[in-house]
């Protein structure tokens, strides 16, 4: 009984729509404006014009992304766990700390250490990266209304912009592996830390800064001594996020050849391979929420009492 | 001596200020100008000095601009116009650099929320100052140690400003700006945050110090009483304009305005009257020299009971009754053998409201005396009653 009326009122509502669509519903195809290849000479012109940027970029990455990798090769892994211990004891309690190092030693015994290391590594060097960046940037915006309303649209399409559009300059202008990769992640991840840092920044108390000017402090000195310090807890809130998303970055520039454990699930999703699959997702789970806990636990160090 | 001086200082807030200025002279009403320019008026063409060592109180009730004057007078707001002159230069003018050294060495100000920095313990906070100056981190942690244990915090360095109660953290404030030694002593409604028995406490401490350090201090506050308590004078600001500037005292018995009437009604007279306002000079004394025939001679003369007996340095040797004297001529004796000295003095600075106690139990005029036993006036006893209504 019900289906028929059901079905009538389909057939209503279907006619209802072509009767609706004229020649004024649809857009005329005449006028066409495409942004898309300007956008791509722009990345054309930029290689063959300004390589020498990118082969320096490219050098400088590397260069720490190695230097990190040799430094997490070289810890011996029970003395990785240990350290991840003492940090989760230190920042938390004692059984965060050895919750936290039984997840990573799990990460181990799935035969996924090397692969963590890898992303770790990347992660670690974009991090370090976007800070050196974002900090700056933050801290014009937060002295300069204009710096601001240049950098708020741009830091609001990096946001929004799907990550993985982020991937096809990034190899256009590293080629494949783990530079396009980093690249790509530090211009996901700088957000945070740049709007955290300028709103830091602009959260310091007004009397505050009027006692440190009414001490003569030049603008320096109230920076350092004044704004960064209190502005740290939301800094730190932003170093937190930016670690996230780089995380999760990373995990997605295996798609241009990045190897870690986004790879391993890349390769488990094409073989539809749910054991491995799962094993390097939880993995990432696992990173994912101790480097979270690790730094919310560090960040409250850096709380004054309220 | 003149310390600090304003002359036709003028502070608008808005995109151009200076174009609206004209405006502003020509008498254009605040809220006018606020819908026509949206051109706000802080301080409006005012003058006034500040001398030396002297406790200069600026009163007015929210909006009257006296927040906005007192930060003209470090530069946190640059005057629209008008001179700022303290020790005989305009610091309006000053280079940033001559402006940072005239922070450092000249001026320090204490805020109404404390301004305190909540990530540096007490002792960090009170080395501010002094650690912009440049001092050696030795230096300055003995001298914020001392300055600590002035203002009673002994034992509080380490902790942080948001673990101290209020009256503590203005405490802090105050230390940290008397650690940098300034001329000019800026305090924008310190005690305003606190409760009233603390600000009590508080402004006492205040007179305390001031009594020890004669700094030039300019204080603002909203409230007449601790205005009048405080202020050796006191300026009255309404919408950007003083409206009058004279002593506690003056502005009592001769208000300028409607305004300042209204204002003053309600405060008590006898604790910003002193003895030195309600006394007068003794029409009639006698020295002891003088015989007892002279004496009566003069109370006769002014028509009254008793008289003050002083040497030729006027200082206060007693006093004689009219019973007393006529019985000293029948039995030959002189003045000085009857002096009696139930009598209460008092020195010229007393309030009234200390008077009121001593001029219920006595049946003779107070003496008004300096340290040196010198009578400077005599207060009658109706005189300090009749204050009290």
């Amino acid at each position: 009984m019900i289906i028929p009326t059901l079905q009538k009122v389909g057939i209503i509502t279907l006619h209802a729509c072509e009767v609706k669509k004229n020649t004024m519903s649809s857009f005329p195809d005449s006028i066409s404006f495409k942004v898309g290849i300007y956008v791509n000479s722009l990345v054309n012109w930029l290689l063959h014009n300004v390589s020498r940027l990118f082969e320096a970029i490219s050098e400088v990455s590397i260069w720490i992304l190695l230097k990190i990798e040799i430094f997490l090769y070289w810890l011996p892994w029970w003395f990785f766990l240990l350290i991840i211990f003492l940090i989760g004891w230190k920042a938390k309690n004692i059984v965060s700390g050895l919750i936290f190092a039984f997840l990573i030693f799990l990460i181990g015994m799935f035969g996924l250490w090397d692969l963590m290391i890898l992303t770790l590594g990347m992660v670690l060097t974009s991090v370090i990266i976007s800070l050196v960046i974002g900090i700056p940037i933050g801290i014009l915006m937060s002295y300069s209304s204009k710096v601001n309303n240049i950098f708020k649209p741009l830091l609001d399409a990096m946001q929004t912009m799907p990550s993985f559009v982020y991937l096809i300059p990034a190899v256009m202008l590293f080629r494949l592996g783990k530079v396009p990769a980093v690249f790509a992640t530090i211009i996901y991840a700088l957000p945070p830390v740049i709007r955290l840092t300028d709103l830091g920044i602009r959260q310091v108390h007004r009397e505050m800064l009027e006692a440190a000017h009414s001490f003569g402090s030049s603008s320096w000195q109230t920076l350092l001594k004044v704004q960064m310090p209190q502005a740290l807890p939301t800094i730190m809130t932003g170093i937190n996020q930016t670690t996230m998303m780089a995380l999760a970055m990373v995990v997605i520039a295996s798609m241009v050849g990045a190897p870690g454990l986004g790879m391993e699930v890349m390769i488990a999703v094409s073989q539809l391979d749910i054991a491995r699959g799962f094993e390097a997702g939880i993995s990432i789970v696992f990173l994912a929420v101790i480097i979270d806990r690790l730094f919310q636990g560090v960040a409250e160090r850096f709380k004054y009492p309220e | 001596m003149s310390k600090v001086k304003v002359e036709n200082l003028t502070k608008i807030f808005g995109r151009n200020p200076k174009g609206v200025l004209k405006k502003v002279k020509d008498g254009i009403s605040k809220d006018k100008l606020l819908a026509e320019t949206g051109h706000t008026v802080g301080v409006n063409n005012v003058s006034f000095e500040v001398y030396e060592g002297e406790t200069f109180a600026i009163m007015g009730l929210s909006g009257s601009g006296k927040s906005t004057l007192i930060r003209c007078l470090n530069l946190l707001n640059k005057p629209t116009t008008g001179k700022i002159i303290v020790d005989g230069k305009n610091i309006v003018d000053y280079s940033n650099k001559e402006l940072k050294q005239f922070r450092k060495n000249k001026v320090a100000m204490v805020f109404q929320h404390f301004g305190l920095f909540t990530h540096r313990t007490v002792i960090g906070n009170i080395e501010y100052g002094l650690e912009i100056k440049g001092i050696s981190k030795k230096e300055r942690n003995k001298i914020a140690t001392e300055i600590l244990s002035s203002v009673g915090l002994e034992g509080w360095e380490d902790k942080y400003p948001n673990e101290l109660s209020g009256g503590m953290q203005q405490r802090v404030g105050l230390a940290r700006a008397l650690a940098n030694d300034p001329d000019i002593l800026l305090m924008d409604e310190p005690f305003s945050a606190l409760d009233p028995l603390i600000r009590r406490e508080m402004q006492l401490e205040l007179i305390e110090i001031q009594s020890k350090l004669k700094k030039t201090i300019i204080f603002i506050t909203h409230d007449i009483n601790e205005a009048f308590k405080l202020g050796d004078r006191v300026a009255v600001m309404k919408d950007g304009i003083i409206e009058q500037i004279a002593t506690p005292e003056e502005i009592l018995t001769s208000p300028a305005s409607d305004y300042i009437r209204e204002f003053v009604k309600d405060i008590d007279k006898t604790r910003v009257l002193q003895a030195k306002h309600i006394m007068f000079k003794p029409s009639a004394l006698v020295t002891p020299r003088d015989g007892p025939k002279v004496a009566v001679k003069e109370m006769q003369k002014n028509g009254i009971s008793s008289l003050f007996v002083v040497n030729h340095e006027r200082i206060l040797q007693g006093l004689v009754t009219i019973d007393d004297t006529i019985n000293a001529i029948k039995e030959n004796q002189s003045l000085t053998d009857i002096l009696i000295h139930d009598y209460h003095t008092t020195g010229p600075e007393t309030y009234i409201k200390d008077l009121i106690p001593n001029a219920g139990s006595t049946k003779y005029p107070i003496a008004v005396i300096n340290e040196n036993n010198k009578l400077l006036g005599i207060i009658v006893r109706v005189s300090v009653l009749s204050s009290l209504v």
